[in-house]
Protein backbone atom coordinates (compact mmCIF):
# COMPACT_ATOMS: atom_id res chain seq x y z
CA UNK A 1 0.00 0.00 0.00
CA UNK A 2 3.02 2.27 0.46
CA UNK A 3 3.19 3.32 -3.21
CA UNK A 4 -0.51 4.05 -3.34
CA UNK A 5 -0.49 6.06 -0.12
CA UNK A 6 2.45 8.21 -1.14
CA UNK A 7 0.97 8.82 -4.60
CA UNK A 8 -2.64 9.56 -3.69
CA UNK A 9 -2.37 13.04 -5.18
CA UNK A 10 -1.23 11.65 -8.51
CA UNK A 11 -3.98 9.01 -8.54
CA UNK A 12 -6.61 11.62 -7.74
CA UNK A 13 -5.31 14.02 -10.39
CA UNK A 14 -5.28 11.26 -13.03
CA UNK A 15 -8.77 10.16 -11.98
CA UNK A 16 -10.12 13.65 -12.51
CA UNK A 17 -8.51 13.73 -15.96
CA UNK A 18 -9.95 10.30 -16.65
CA UNK A 19 -13.45 11.51 -15.77
CA UNK A 20 -13.02 14.62 -17.87
CA UNK A 21 -11.98 12.56 -20.89
CA UNK A 22 -14.74 9.96 -20.44
CA UNK A 23 -17.65 12.26 -19.75
CA UNK A 24 -17.90 14.04 -23.07
CA UNK A 25 -17.79 10.88 -25.24
CA UNK A 26 -20.51 9.26 -23.10
CA UNK A 27 -22.80 12.26 -23.35
CA UNK A 28 -22.05 12.77 -27.05
CA UNK A 29 -22.68 9.16 -27.98
CA UNK A 30 -26.03 9.29 -26.18
CA UNK A 31 -27.12 12.48 -27.92
CA UNK A 32 -25.87 11.45 -31.38
CA UNK A 33 -27.37 7.97 -31.18
CA UNK A 34 -30.93 9.15 -30.73
CA UNK A 35 -31.41 10.64 -34.20
CA UNK A 36 -29.55 7.65 -35.66
CA UNK A 37 -31.77 5.24 -33.76
CA UNK A 38 -34.80 7.17 -34.95
CA UNK A 39 -33.59 6.92 -38.55
CA UNK A 40 -32.96 3.19 -38.13
CA UNK A 41 -36.63 2.74 -37.34
CA UNK A 42 -37.80 4.62 -40.44
CA UNK A 43 -37.17 1.77 -42.85
CA UNK A 44 -35.49 -1.58 -43.08
CA UNK A 45 -32.63 -0.54 -45.36
CA UNK A 46 -31.62 2.34 -43.12
CA UNK A 47 -31.76 0.05 -40.14
CA UNK A 48 -29.47 -2.48 -41.81
CA UNK A 49 -27.02 0.25 -42.82
CA UNK A 50 -26.93 1.80 -39.37
CA UNK A 51 -26.69 -1.43 -37.40
CA UNK A 52 -24.00 -2.85 -39.69
CA UNK A 53 -21.91 0.29 -39.69
CA UNK A 54 -22.19 0.32 -35.92
CA UNK A 55 -20.72 -3.16 -35.70
CA UNK A 56 -18.05 -2.29 -38.28
CA UNK A 57 -17.01 0.88 -36.48
CA UNK A 58 -16.61 -1.05 -33.28
CA UNK A 59 -14.24 -3.52 -34.90
CA UNK A 60 -11.72 -0.79 -35.82
CA UNK A 61 -8.75 -1.42 -33.53
CA UNK A 62 -8.29 1.52 -31.20
CA UNK A 63 -4.57 2.08 -31.77
CA UNK A 64 -4.71 2.67 -35.55
CA UNK A 65 -7.80 4.84 -35.05
CA UNK A 66 -5.88 7.07 -32.64
CA UNK A 67 -3.10 7.36 -35.18
CA UNK A 68 -5.31 8.00 -38.21
CA UNK A 69 -7.70 10.47 -36.59
CA UNK A 70 -5.33 13.47 -36.45
CA UNK A 71 -4.85 13.12 -40.20
CA UNK A 72 -8.58 12.82 -40.86
CA UNK A 73 -9.84 15.60 -38.59
CA UNK A 74 -6.75 17.78 -38.81
CA UNK A 75 -5.87 17.99 -35.15
CA UNK A 76 -2.42 17.79 -33.62
CA UNK A 77 -1.19 14.31 -32.81
CA UNK A 78 -1.16 14.78 -29.04
CA UNK A 79 -4.46 16.64 -28.83
CA UNK A 80 -7.10 15.27 -26.40
CA UNK A 81 -9.67 15.90 -29.12
CA UNK A 82 -8.36 12.81 -30.92
CA UNK A 83 -9.17 10.66 -27.93
CA UNK A 84 -12.56 12.24 -27.39
CA UNK A 85 -13.56 11.79 -31.03
CA UNK A 86 -12.31 8.21 -31.10
CA UNK A 87 -14.18 7.32 -27.91
CA UNK A 88 -17.31 8.99 -29.24
CA UNK A 89 -17.10 6.87 -32.38
CA UNK A 90 -16.93 3.71 -30.28
CA UNK A 91 -19.69 4.98 -28.03
CA UNK A 92 -21.99 5.78 -30.94
CA UNK A 93 -21.19 2.40 -32.52
CA UNK A 94 -22.59 0.66 -29.45
CA UNK A 95 -25.26 3.16 -28.56
CA UNK A 96 -27.00 3.60 -31.89
CA UNK A 97 -28.04 0.01 -31.89
CA UNK A 98 -29.41 0.40 -28.37
CA UNK A 99 -31.22 3.56 -29.42
CA UNK A 100 -32.79 1.79 -32.41
CA UNK A 101 -33.88 -1.09 -30.18
CA UNK A 102 -35.08 1.29 -27.48
CA UNK A 103 -37.29 3.27 -29.81
CA UNK A 104 -38.71 0.15 -31.42
CA UNK A 105 -39.41 -1.33 -27.98
CA UNK A 106 -42.11 1.26 -27.32
CA UNK A 107 -45.54 -0.37 -27.41
CA UNK A 108 -47.27 0.26 -30.75
CA UNK A 109 -50.63 0.55 -29.01
CA UNK A 110 -49.34 3.38 -26.84
CA UNK A 111 -47.98 5.26 -29.86
CA UNK A 112 -51.29 4.72 -31.64
CA UNK A 113 -53.18 6.01 -28.60
CA UNK A 114 -50.95 9.08 -28.43
CA UNK A 115 -51.64 9.86 -32.09
CA UNK A 116 -55.36 9.43 -31.54
CA UNK A 117 -55.22 11.86 -28.60
CA UNK A 118 -53.85 14.47 -30.97
CA UNK A 119 -50.10 14.45 -30.41
CA UNK A 120 -48.29 15.79 -33.47
CA UNK A 121 -45.51 13.51 -34.73
CA UNK A 122 -42.90 15.82 -33.20
CA UNK A 123 -44.60 16.10 -29.79
CA UNK A 124 -45.26 12.37 -29.77
CA UNK A 125 -41.56 11.63 -30.25
CA UNK A 126 -40.35 13.92 -27.46
CA UNK A 127 -43.13 13.37 -24.96
CA UNK A 128 -44.09 9.75 -25.53
CA UNK A 129 -41.65 7.70 -27.58
CA UNK A 130 -38.37 9.00 -26.15
CA UNK A 131 -39.42 8.81 -22.49
CA UNK A 132 -40.81 5.31 -22.99
CA UNK A 133 -37.60 4.25 -24.74
CA UNK A 134 -35.80 5.40 -21.57
CA UNK A 135 -35.28 2.07 -19.83
CA UNK A 136 -33.63 0.47 -22.88
CA UNK A 137 -31.61 3.65 -23.57
CA UNK A 138 -30.44 3.53 -19.99
CA UNK A 139 -29.25 -0.06 -20.35
CA UNK A 140 -27.34 0.96 -23.49
CA UNK A 141 -25.64 3.98 -21.98
CA UNK A 142 -24.50 1.91 -19.01
CA UNK A 143 -22.58 -0.35 -21.37
CA UNK A 144 -21.14 2.67 -23.19
CA UNK A 145 -20.11 4.24 -19.89
CA UNK A 146 -18.17 1.18 -18.72
CA UNK A 147 -16.51 0.60 -22.07
CA UNK A 148 -15.57 4.26 -22.46
CA UNK A 149 -13.93 4.37 -19.05
CA UNK A 150 -11.94 1.27 -19.93
CA UNK A 151 -10.94 2.66 -23.34
CA UNK A 152 -9.78 6.04 -22.02
CA UNK A 153 -6.72 4.25 -20.62
CA UNK A 154 -5.56 3.37 -24.12
CA UNK A 155 -5.25 7.10 -24.72
CA UNK A 156 -1.89 7.22 -22.84
CA UNK A 157 -0.34 5.73 -25.95
CA UNK A 158 -1.14 8.91 -27.82
CA UNK A 159 0.03 11.08 -24.96
CA UNK A 160 -3.20 11.58 -23.07
CA UNK A 161 -2.89 11.86 -19.33
CA UNK A 162 -5.25 9.62 -17.38
CA UNK A 163 -5.35 6.50 -15.20
CA UNK A 164 -3.81 4.57 -18.10
CA UNK A 165 -0.58 6.32 -17.16
CA UNK A 166 -0.39 4.16 -14.06
CA UNK A 167 -0.49 0.98 -16.18
CA UNK A 168 2.21 2.23 -18.51
CA UNK A 169 4.44 3.75 -15.87
CA UNK A 170 3.99 0.86 -13.47
CA UNK A 171 4.87 -1.66 -16.14
CA UNK A 172 7.96 0.23 -17.29
CA UNK A 173 9.23 0.67 -13.75
CA UNK A 174 8.13 -2.78 -12.57
CA UNK A 175 5.89 -1.42 -9.81
CA UNK A 176 3.09 -3.94 -9.69
CA UNK A 177 1.19 -1.95 -7.08
CA UNK A 178 1.03 1.07 -9.40
CA UNK A 179 -0.64 -1.08 -12.07
CA UNK A 180 -3.00 -2.47 -9.44
CA UNK A 181 -3.87 1.01 -8.22
CA UNK A 182 -4.70 2.02 -11.80
CA UNK A 183 -6.98 -0.96 -12.22
CA UNK A 184 -8.78 -0.40 -8.94
CA UNK A 185 -9.20 3.33 -9.64
CA UNK A 186 -10.65 2.59 -13.12
CA UNK A 187 -13.04 0.05 -11.67
CA UNK A 188 -14.17 2.47 -9.01
CA UNK A 189 -14.73 5.16 -11.64
CA UNK A 190 -16.74 2.78 -13.79
CA UNK A 191 -18.81 1.84 -10.77
CA UNK A 192 -19.33 5.47 -9.81
CA UNK A 193 -20.49 6.36 -13.32
CA UNK A 194 -22.84 3.40 -13.35
CA UNK A 195 -24.40 4.35 -10.03
CA UNK A 196 -24.84 7.95 -11.17
CA UNK A 197 -26.48 6.86 -14.44
CA UNK A 198 -28.85 4.51 -12.61
CA UNK A 199 -29.76 7.28 -10.17
CA UNK A 200 -30.43 9.71 -13.00
CA UNK A 201 -32.65 7.03 -14.54
CA UNK A 202 -34.61 6.62 -11.32
CA UNK A 203 -35.20 10.34 -11.01
CA UNK A 204 -36.21 10.76 -14.65
CA UNK A 205 -38.31 7.58 -14.82
CA UNK A 206 -40.16 7.22 -11.53
CA UNK A 207 -42.79 5.21 -13.42
CA UNK A 208 -40.25 2.54 -14.31
CA UNK A 209 -40.14 0.46 -11.16
CA UNK A 210 -40.23 -3.29 -11.21
CA UNK A 211 -43.62 -4.86 -10.55
CA UNK A 212 -42.50 -6.61 -7.38
CA UNK A 213 -41.38 -3.45 -5.69
CA UNK A 214 -44.56 -1.60 -6.46
CA UNK A 215 -46.59 -4.54 -5.29
CA UNK A 216 -44.78 -4.86 -1.99
CA UNK A 217 -45.10 -1.12 -1.57
CA UNK A 218 -48.81 -1.33 -2.20
CA UNK A 219 -49.08 -4.11 0.31
CA UNK A 220 -47.24 -2.32 3.09
CA UNK A 221 -48.96 0.88 2.00
CA UNK A 222 -46.69 2.82 4.32
CA UNK A 223 -44.11 4.37 2.02
CA UNK A 224 -45.50 6.83 -0.51
CA UNK A 225 -43.70 6.79 -3.84
CA UNK A 226 -42.45 10.37 -3.58
CA UNK A 227 -40.30 9.71 -0.53
CA UNK A 228 -38.72 6.80 -2.30
CA UNK A 229 -37.34 9.02 -5.08
CA UNK A 230 -35.54 11.25 -2.63
CA UNK A 231 -34.07 8.38 -0.64
CA UNK B 1 -74.07 14.61 -36.76
CA UNK B 2 -71.57 12.35 -38.48
CA UNK B 3 -72.30 11.58 -42.09
CA UNK B 4 -70.62 8.92 -44.21
CA UNK B 5 -70.99 9.36 -47.97
CA UNK B 6 -70.08 6.23 -49.94
CA UNK B 7 -66.88 5.71 -47.99
CA UNK B 8 -64.56 2.95 -49.18
CA UNK B 9 -61.39 1.76 -47.54
CA UNK B 10 -59.04 -0.55 -49.35
CA UNK B 11 -55.86 -1.48 -47.49
CA UNK B 12 -52.50 -1.67 -49.31
CA UNK B 13 -52.69 -5.48 -49.31
CA UNK B 14 -55.88 -5.25 -51.38
CA UNK B 15 -58.40 -6.04 -48.65
CA UNK B 16 -61.54 -3.97 -48.99
CA UNK B 17 -62.48 -3.41 -45.36
CA UNK B 18 -65.31 -1.02 -46.08
CA UNK B 19 -67.16 -0.75 -49.37
CA UNK B 20 -69.34 2.23 -50.36
CA UNK B 21 -70.50 2.85 -46.81
CA UNK B 22 -73.17 5.52 -46.46
CA UNK B 23 -74.76 6.23 -43.11
CA UNK B 24 -75.67 9.08 -40.79
CA UNK B 25 -75.11 9.04 -37.05
CA UNK B 26 -77.40 11.38 -35.13
CA UNK B 27 -76.02 13.93 -32.68
CA UNK B 28 -76.14 13.36 -28.95
CA UNK B 29 -77.13 9.73 -29.35
CA UNK B 30 -75.17 6.56 -28.75
CA UNK B 31 -74.70 4.57 -31.94
CA UNK B 32 -73.22 1.13 -31.43
CA UNK B 33 -71.49 -0.70 -34.29
CA UNK B 34 -71.60 -4.41 -33.73
CA UNK B 35 -70.32 -7.29 -35.81
CA UNK B 36 -67.79 -10.10 -35.72
CA UNK B 37 -64.11 -9.29 -36.06
CA UNK B 38 -63.01 -8.21 -39.51
CA UNK B 39 -66.37 -6.72 -40.45
CA UNK B 40 -64.90 -3.25 -40.83
CA UNK B 41 -66.55 -1.63 -37.81
CA UNK B 42 -63.29 -0.48 -36.24
CA UNK B 43 -62.04 0.79 -39.59
CA UNK B 44 -65.18 2.92 -39.91
CA UNK B 45 -64.72 4.24 -36.38
CA UNK B 46 -61.06 5.10 -36.95
CA UNK B 47 -61.88 6.99 -40.12
CA UNK B 48 -63.90 9.48 -38.06
CA UNK B 49 -60.77 10.89 -36.41
CA UNK B 50 -58.61 10.18 -39.46
CA UNK B 51 -56.53 7.49 -37.78
CA UNK B 52 -57.39 5.70 -41.02
CA UNK B 53 -57.88 7.65 -44.24
CA UNK B 54 -60.63 6.48 -46.59
CA UNK B 55 -59.65 5.45 -50.12
CA UNK B 56 -62.68 7.27 -51.47
CA UNK B 57 -65.83 8.93 -50.23
CA UNK B 58 -66.50 11.68 -47.76
CA UNK B 59 -67.03 11.94 -44.02
CA UNK B 60 -68.73 15.04 -42.66
CA UNK B 61 -69.02 16.17 -39.07
CA UNK B 62 -71.83 18.70 -38.67
CA UNK B 63 -71.65 19.32 -42.39
CA UNK B 64 -67.88 19.91 -42.53
CA UNK B 65 -65.73 17.51 -44.58
CA UNK B 66 -63.09 16.25 -42.16
CA UNK B 67 -60.56 16.03 -45.00
CA UNK B 68 -60.47 19.84 -44.95
CA UNK B 69 -59.54 19.87 -41.28
CA UNK B 70 -56.11 19.62 -39.72
CA UNK B 71 -55.66 16.02 -38.63
CA UNK B 72 -54.12 16.78 -35.26
CA UNK B 73 -56.70 19.47 -34.42
CA UNK B 74 -59.51 17.11 -35.45
CA UNK B 75 -58.24 14.37 -33.14
CA UNK B 76 -57.97 16.79 -30.23
CA UNK B 77 -61.62 17.72 -30.76
CA UNK B 78 -62.83 14.13 -30.57
CA UNK B 79 -62.70 11.95 -27.46
CA UNK B 80 -61.27 8.49 -28.04
CA UNK B 81 -61.41 5.51 -25.71
CA UNK B 82 -59.41 2.47 -26.74
CA UNK B 83 -59.42 -1.15 -25.83
CA UNK B 84 -57.08 -1.73 -22.86
CA UNK B 85 -57.33 2.01 -22.14
CA UNK B 86 -54.15 2.97 -24.03
CA UNK B 87 -52.97 5.20 -21.21
CA UNK B 88 -49.47 6.66 -21.29
CA UNK B 89 -47.55 4.44 -18.85
CA UNK B 90 -45.05 7.15 -17.91
CA UNK B 91 -47.65 9.67 -16.84
CA UNK B 92 -49.61 9.78 -13.63
CA UNK B 93 -53.37 9.27 -13.77
CA UNK B 94 -54.04 12.99 -13.47
CA UNK B 95 -51.62 13.86 -16.28
CA UNK B 96 -53.11 11.17 -18.47
CA UNK B 97 -56.55 12.70 -18.04
CA UNK B 98 -55.16 16.19 -18.68
CA UNK B 99 -53.38 15.10 -21.89
CA UNK B 100 -55.65 16.68 -24.48
CA UNK B 101 -56.34 19.98 -22.67
CA UNK B 102 -52.57 20.42 -22.18
CA UNK B 103 -52.00 19.68 -25.87
CA UNK B 104 -54.58 22.34 -26.65
CA UNK B 105 -52.67 24.87 -24.55
CA UNK B 106 -54.63 24.88 -21.29
CA UNK B 107 -52.18 25.70 -18.44
CA UNK B 108 -51.04 22.54 -16.71
CA UNK B 109 -52.30 23.47 -13.27
CA UNK B 110 -55.77 24.29 -14.56
CA UNK B 111 -55.90 21.11 -16.64
CA UNK B 112 -54.85 19.03 -13.64
CA UNK B 113 -57.46 20.52 -11.37
CA UNK B 114 -60.15 19.91 -14.00
CA UNK B 115 -58.85 16.36 -14.29
CA UNK B 116 -59.42 15.91 -10.57
CA UNK B 117 -63.11 16.70 -11.05
CA UNK B 118 -63.25 14.19 -13.89
CA UNK B 119 -62.08 11.48 -11.50
CA UNK B 120 -65.34 12.08 -9.62
CA UNK B 121 -67.32 12.06 -12.85
CA UNK B 122 -66.09 8.60 -13.80
CA UNK B 123 -66.44 7.30 -10.24
CA UNK B 124 -62.78 7.03 -9.27
CA UNK B 125 -61.34 7.96 -5.92
CA UNK B 126 -59.20 11.11 -5.96
CA UNK B 127 -56.45 9.22 -4.15
CA UNK B 128 -55.65 7.53 -7.48
CA UNK B 129 -54.61 10.85 -9.03
CA UNK B 130 -50.89 10.38 -8.40
CA UNK B 131 -50.71 6.71 -9.34
CA UNK B 132 -49.22 5.40 -12.55
CA UNK B 133 -51.55 3.47 -14.87
CA UNK B 134 -50.04 0.06 -14.16
CA UNK B 135 -50.79 0.49 -10.45
CA UNK B 136 -54.49 0.45 -11.38
CA UNK B 137 -56.83 -2.45 -12.09
CA UNK B 138 -58.10 -2.96 -15.64
CA UNK B 139 -61.48 -1.50 -14.77
CA UNK B 140 -59.91 1.57 -13.14
CA UNK B 141 -57.65 2.11 -16.16
CA UNK B 142 -60.69 1.97 -18.40
CA UNK B 143 -62.42 4.63 -16.30
CA UNK B 144 -59.31 6.81 -16.58
CA UNK B 145 -59.50 6.25 -20.34
CA UNK B 146 -63.07 7.54 -20.35
CA UNK B 147 -62.10 10.52 -18.18
CA UNK B 148 -59.26 11.35 -20.57
CA UNK B 149 -61.63 11.23 -23.52
CA UNK B 150 -64.02 13.60 -21.74
CA UNK B 151 -61.33 16.03 -20.59
CA UNK B 152 -61.63 18.54 -23.40
CA UNK B 153 -65.43 18.25 -23.39
CA UNK B 154 -65.67 16.96 -26.96
CA UNK B 155 -69.00 16.61 -28.72
CA UNK B 156 -68.03 13.25 -30.13
CA UNK B 157 -66.81 10.23 -28.21
CA UNK B 158 -65.32 7.31 -30.13
CA UNK B 159 -65.13 4.09 -28.17
CA UNK B 160 -63.28 1.17 -29.72
CA UNK B 161 -64.20 -1.98 -27.78
CA UNK B 162 -63.36 -0.09 -24.60
CA UNK B 163 -64.61 -2.77 -22.24
CA UNK B 164 -63.30 -5.75 -24.18
CA UNK B 165 -60.37 -6.44 -21.88
CA UNK B 166 -62.06 -6.33 -18.49
CA UNK B 167 -63.83 -9.15 -16.69
CA UNK B 168 -67.60 -9.58 -17.11
CA UNK B 169 -68.56 -8.15 -13.71
CA UNK B 170 -66.52 -4.98 -14.12
CA UNK B 171 -67.70 -4.80 -17.70
CA UNK B 172 -71.37 -4.77 -16.68
CA UNK B 173 -70.56 -2.10 -14.11
CA UNK B 174 -68.81 0.08 -16.69
CA UNK B 175 -71.71 -0.30 -19.12
CA UNK B 176 -74.20 0.99 -16.56
CA UNK B 177 -71.81 3.82 -15.65
CA UNK B 178 -71.53 4.81 -19.27
CA UNK B 179 -75.32 4.88 -19.57
CA UNK B 180 -75.50 7.11 -16.50
CA UNK B 181 -72.78 9.41 -17.93
CA UNK B 182 -74.52 9.60 -21.26
CA UNK B 183 -77.80 10.60 -19.60
CA UNK B 184 -75.95 13.56 -18.04
CA UNK B 185 -73.65 14.49 -20.88
CA UNK B 186 -75.53 13.70 -24.08
CA UNK B 187 -72.47 13.12 -26.27
CA UNK B 188 -72.52 11.79 -29.79
CA UNK B 189 -71.12 8.37 -29.01
CA UNK B 190 -69.82 5.90 -31.56
CA UNK B 191 -69.19 2.62 -29.80
CA UNK B 192 -67.69 -0.50 -31.36
CA UNK B 193 -68.21 -3.95 -29.88
CA UNK B 194 -68.66 -7.55 -30.91
CA UNK B 195 -70.96 -8.19 -27.97
CA UNK B 196 -74.61 -7.81 -29.01
CA UNK B 197 -75.81 -7.59 -25.40
CA UNK B 198 -73.41 -4.73 -24.79
CA UNK B 199 -74.76 -3.09 -27.92
CA UNK B 200 -78.39 -3.40 -26.78
CA UNK B 201 -77.45 -2.12 -23.31
CA UNK B 202 -75.74 1.03 -24.53
CA UNK B 203 -77.30 1.94 -27.84
CA UNK B 204 -79.89 4.43 -28.92
CA UNK B 205 -79.18 3.03 -32.34
CA UNK B 206 -77.57 -0.31 -33.16
CA UNK B 207 -75.84 -1.00 -36.47
CA UNK B 208 -75.19 -4.67 -37.18
CA UNK B 209 -72.44 -5.27 -39.74
CA UNK B 210 -71.70 -8.05 -42.15
CA UNK B 211 -68.23 -8.44 -43.63
CA UNK B 212 -66.95 -5.53 -45.71
CA UNK B 213 -68.70 -2.86 -43.69
CA UNK B 214 -72.09 -3.83 -45.10
CA UNK B 215 -75.00 -2.94 -42.84
CA UNK B 216 -77.13 -5.97 -42.06
CA UNK B 217 -79.57 -3.91 -40.06
CA UNK B 218 -79.72 -0.57 -38.28
CA UNK B 219 -82.31 0.47 -35.75
CA UNK B 220 -83.17 0.83 -32.10
CA UNK B 221 -82.63 -2.24 -29.95
CA UNK B 222 -86.40 -2.77 -29.80
CA UNK B 223 -86.80 -2.53 -33.58
CA UNK B 224 -84.04 -5.04 -34.18
CA UNK B 225 -85.31 -7.44 -31.51
CA UNK B 226 -88.86 -7.19 -32.81
CA UNK B 227 -88.09 -7.41 -36.52
CA UNK B 228 -84.69 -8.93 -37.32
CA UNK B 229 -84.07 -8.09 -40.97
CA UNK B 230 -82.81 -11.49 -42.07
CA UNK B 231 -81.36 -14.79 -40.91
CA UNK B 232 -77.93 -13.26 -40.39
CA UNK B 233 -79.35 -10.77 -37.88
CA UNK B 234 -81.48 -13.46 -36.24
CA UNK B 235 -78.43 -15.62 -35.69
CA UNK B 236 -76.37 -12.66 -34.56
CA UNK B 237 -78.80 -11.51 -31.89
CA UNK B 238 -79.64 -15.07 -30.86
CA UNK B 239 -83.33 -14.94 -31.73
CA UNK B 240 -82.98 -17.95 -34.03
CA UNK B 241 -82.77 -20.06 -30.88
CA UNK B 242 -85.87 -18.43 -29.48
CA UNK B 243 -83.99 -16.68 -26.70
CA UNK B 244 -85.22 -13.24 -27.65
CA UNK B 245 -88.95 -13.93 -27.94
CA UNK B 246 -90.17 -13.75 -24.41
CA UNK B 247 -93.69 -14.24 -23.14
CA UNK B 248 -95.36 -13.89 -19.79
CA UNK B 249 -96.72 -17.04 -18.28
CA UNK B 250 -98.70 -17.68 -15.14
CA UNK B 251 -98.60 -21.16 -13.76
CA UNK B 252 -100.77 -22.93 -11.18
CA UNK B 253 -99.50 -22.87 -7.63
CA UNK B 254 -97.13 -19.93 -8.20
CA UNK B 255 -99.04 -17.66 -5.89
CA UNK B 256 -99.80 -15.16 -8.66
CA UNK B 257 -96.17 -14.78 -9.81
CA UNK B 258 -95.61 -14.20 -13.51
CA UNK B 259 -92.82 -16.09 -15.26
CA UNK B 260 -91.08 -14.77 -18.34
CA UNK B 261 -90.45 -17.67 -20.70
CA UNK B 262 -88.72 -17.95 -24.07
CA UNK B 263 -90.17 -19.35 -27.28
CA UNK B 264 -89.72 -22.93 -26.10
CA UNK B 265 -91.22 -22.26 -22.71
CA UNK B 266 -87.90 -22.16 -20.82
CA UNK B 267 -88.10 -19.69 -17.93
CA UNK B 268 -85.84 -16.71 -18.56
CA UNK B 269 -86.80 -14.84 -15.40
CA UNK B 270 -89.57 -13.47 -13.33
CA UNK B 271 -91.68 -10.39 -13.91
CA UNK B 272 -90.47 -8.18 -11.09
CA UNK B 273 -93.78 -6.33 -10.83
CA UNK B 274 -95.60 -9.57 -10.11
CA UNK B 275 -93.19 -10.42 -7.32
CA UNK B 276 -93.48 -6.97 -5.82
CA UNK B 277 -97.26 -7.19 -5.64
CA UNK B 278 -96.96 -10.66 -4.13
CA UNK B 279 -94.26 -9.75 -1.64
CA UNK B 280 -95.34 -6.17 -1.10
CA UNK B 281 -96.61 -6.84 2.39
CA UNK B 282 -94.06 -9.39 3.54
CA UNK B 283 -90.50 -8.62 2.31
CA UNK B 284 -89.22 -5.33 0.91
CA UNK B 285 -86.77 -6.84 -1.58
CA UNK B 286 -84.92 -5.13 -4.42
CA UNK B 287 -87.36 -4.24 -7.20
CA UNK B 288 -85.43 -5.81 -10.05
CA UNK B 289 -83.84 -9.22 -9.75
CA UNK B 290 -80.29 -9.50 -11.05
CA UNK B 291 -79.81 -5.87 -12.04
CA UNK B 292 -77.85 -3.55 -9.80
CA UNK B 293 -79.93 -0.97 -7.99
CA UNK B 294 -78.77 2.40 -9.15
Amino acid sequence: MSWTLSNLDLILELSVEHVRLALLPIVLSFVLSIPLGWLANRNRTLRAVIITSGSLLYTIPSLPLFVILPIVIGTRVLDDTNLIVALTIYGVAVMMRSAADALSSVDEATIDAASAMGFSTFARFWRVELPLAGPVLLAGIRVVSVSTIALVSVGVIIGSSNLGYLFQNGKQRGILEEVGAGIVASLLLALLFDVIIVLIGRVLMPWNRSEDRSRSRARSNMIPIKQDVGA
Amino acid sequence: MIEFRSVTKQFPDGTVAVNEFSFTLPSEKATVFVGSSGCGKTTILRMINRMIEPTSGQILIDGVDIQTQNKVELRRSIGYVLQAAGLLPHRKVLDNIATVPVLKGVPRAAARSAALDLLDTVGLDRSLADKYPRQLSGGQQQRVGVARALASDPNILLMDEPFGAVDPIVRAELQLELNRLQRDLGKTIVFVTHDIDEAFTLADQVVIFKKGGIIAQAGTPAEILAHPADEFVETFIGSDKGKRDLRLQKREGDNGLTLVVDKDGRPAGILADSRDSEAGSSSPGAPVQGAAAS
